[in-house]
């Protein structure tokens, strides 16, 4: 691995990001829309507006990277770039590290974006520091992308892999213990929903903006960076260098 | 390693894509330092010959030996440059972007950004993004970013097809200045009239090789006038 390599790698997927005003500007600013849609969707319920603002501040990167890398990296497959990378001194850690940088870089512009709005306009409220929700979004942003790369390598198609996206990322969604506690689902979702890395991030940005700054957020953040490592090393597995 | 060593050195290689042998076994050589051409129509197996030899293609079975290692080796990464048929740029960056991208990866000094521009003659359009270009303005970036590591060995797939002619009398001449200074290339084509710029051919035809040569030789073998006929001589007589 080489840092030369990784970090042009990371320049040169952000170059392309800023090339691509309108899907900059949607990354950026969707969040904060989604955000203030809630306020009046909840409105006169400011506490479960409460609930469920904070932590959503962190899961959108995770959606948003997922997506975003998944097409990314299809695209470099079908457009014979993968290809050409795969027949230079590039090791696969350069080109999955190069695209971790630059969506981390991406996300805590976004994170940030969003709790500023989501804390400083829309009088949403965290018992616990809002510099930990952005950090946790940023995790989440890597998590998400990671996701993203390895998946990606099973859709042949754009259609395909935007598909990916209600098929794996919805059901981790619903299951996360956002909309219904985890403890009151049927017995065999909570078990289901133990084996889910957004299960973890929704924890983890939970026990952050509710205070809880104990051992079972560290756990969280251990698991998350589990599912990332996973999932970057399964990624890499699907980056060959020989193909039929 | 001595000069007269070939560059390529291929044993009864066998590929099979989708099913279907496309290179039955196959048995060349490709010496250093010269312009070989590997000419054939659309579908003889051009490309899947070069993907084997810069080791991107699962290979059935045979042996594939390229600058003394076998093909698609770690160390070869450095030494061997590679121009797909489609040209393989990122679309949303400009000339000088995806040059200079590619350049940090392959280790090659700023230099040669400017460098490699000059010979692909794309001085007018370097801030324009690629997706903008026309097909052989793009197939020219591609060819640029090839150039830019210096290597040892070259390997084109049709780097002229839809080129102004002018363009592509000096992208010749400049085959020809790099294999005087030591680089092995190999070029493929479908159009036969690039043939005689080659110092050898290898012709191609149903994934076998119909005939290997200097324009000269496949000439005097054949009693033909030109190389095209020379082919069709080669093509009927296997």
């Amino acid at each position: 691995m080489s840092a030369r390599v990784t970090l042009a790698t990371a320049g040169r997927v952000l170059r392309q990001l800023r090339r691509d005003r309108r899907t900059l500007a949607l990354v950026l600013l969707v969040p904060p829309m989604l955000l203030t849609l809630l306020k009046y969707v909840f409105y006169g319920q400011e506490e479960t507006f409460n609930r469920v603002g904070p932590p959503l501040v962190g899961i959108f990167p995770f959606v948003t990277m997922f997506l975003v890398s998944s097409i990314a990296m299809l695209r470099e497959r079908t457009a014979g770039t993968l290809e050409r990378l795969m027949s230079l001194p590039l090791a696969k850690l350069d080109l999955l590290v190069g695209y971790g940088l630059a969506f981390a870089l991406l996300a805590a512009v976004q994170g940030t974006l969003a709790a500023t709005v989501g804390f400083g306009l829309l009088g949403l409220d965290a018992a616990g520091p809002i510099w930990l929700v952005i950090v946790l979004a940023v995790a989440n942003a890597v998590l998400g992308m990671a996701l993203g790369l390895f998946l990606s390598a099973f859709a042949r198609t754009e259609f395909q892999a935007v598909q990916f996206m209600p098929a794996f990322v919805l059901p981790q969604f619903l299951l996360a213990g956002l909309l219904v506690p985890r403890d009151q689902m049927a017995r065999v979702l909570e078990v289901v929903s133990a084996l889910l890395p957004m299960t973890y991030a929704y924890d983890a940005l939970a026990r952050a903006t509710a205070d809880d700054l104990g051992g079972r957020l560290a756990f969280d953040a251990i698991v998350i960076a589990g599912f990332t490592v996973l999932a970057l090393v399964l990624g890499a597995t699907t980056l060959r260098r020989r193909t039929p | 390693m001595s000069a007269d060593e070939p560059a390529i050195r291929i044993r009864d290689l066998c590929v099979r894509r989708g099913g279907s042998l496309v290179l039955p076994e196959i048995s060349l050589e490709i010496r250093r330092a010269a312009v070989t051409g590997l000419l054939g129509p659309s579908g003889s197996g051009k490309s899947t010959l070069i993907r084997a030899i810069v080791g991107v293609q699962i290979v059935q079975s045979g042996e594939v030996d390229v600058l003394g290692s076998p093909a698609g080796s770690r160390e070869l990464r450095r030494r061997v440059g590679y121009m797909t048929q489609a040209p393989s740029v990122y679309v949303d960056l400009s000339v000088r972007e995806n040059l200079h991208y590619f350049a940090r990866v392959v280790g090659a000094p700023d230099e040669r950004v400017e460098e490699a521009i000059g010979t692909v003659a794309l001085g007018g359009q370097t801030d324009q993004v690629v997706g903008t270009l026309s097909g052989g303005e793009r197939a020219r970036v591609s060819l640029a970013t090839a150039l830019l590591g210096r290597p040892e060995l070259l390997v084109l797939d049709e780097p002229t097809v839809g080129l102004d002619p002018v363009l592509r009398r000096d992208l010749w001449n400049t085959f020809h200045e790099l294999a005087a200074a030591g680089t092995t290339l190999l070029v493929s084509s479908h159009v036969m009239d690039e043939a005689d710029r080659c110092d050898d051919l290898i012709l191609l035809r149903d994934g076998d090789i119909v005939a290997t040569g200097s324009p000269d030789e496949l000439r005097d073998r054949t009693d033909a006038d030109d190389l095209e006929d020379a082919f069709l001589v080669l093509a009927e007589a296997s």
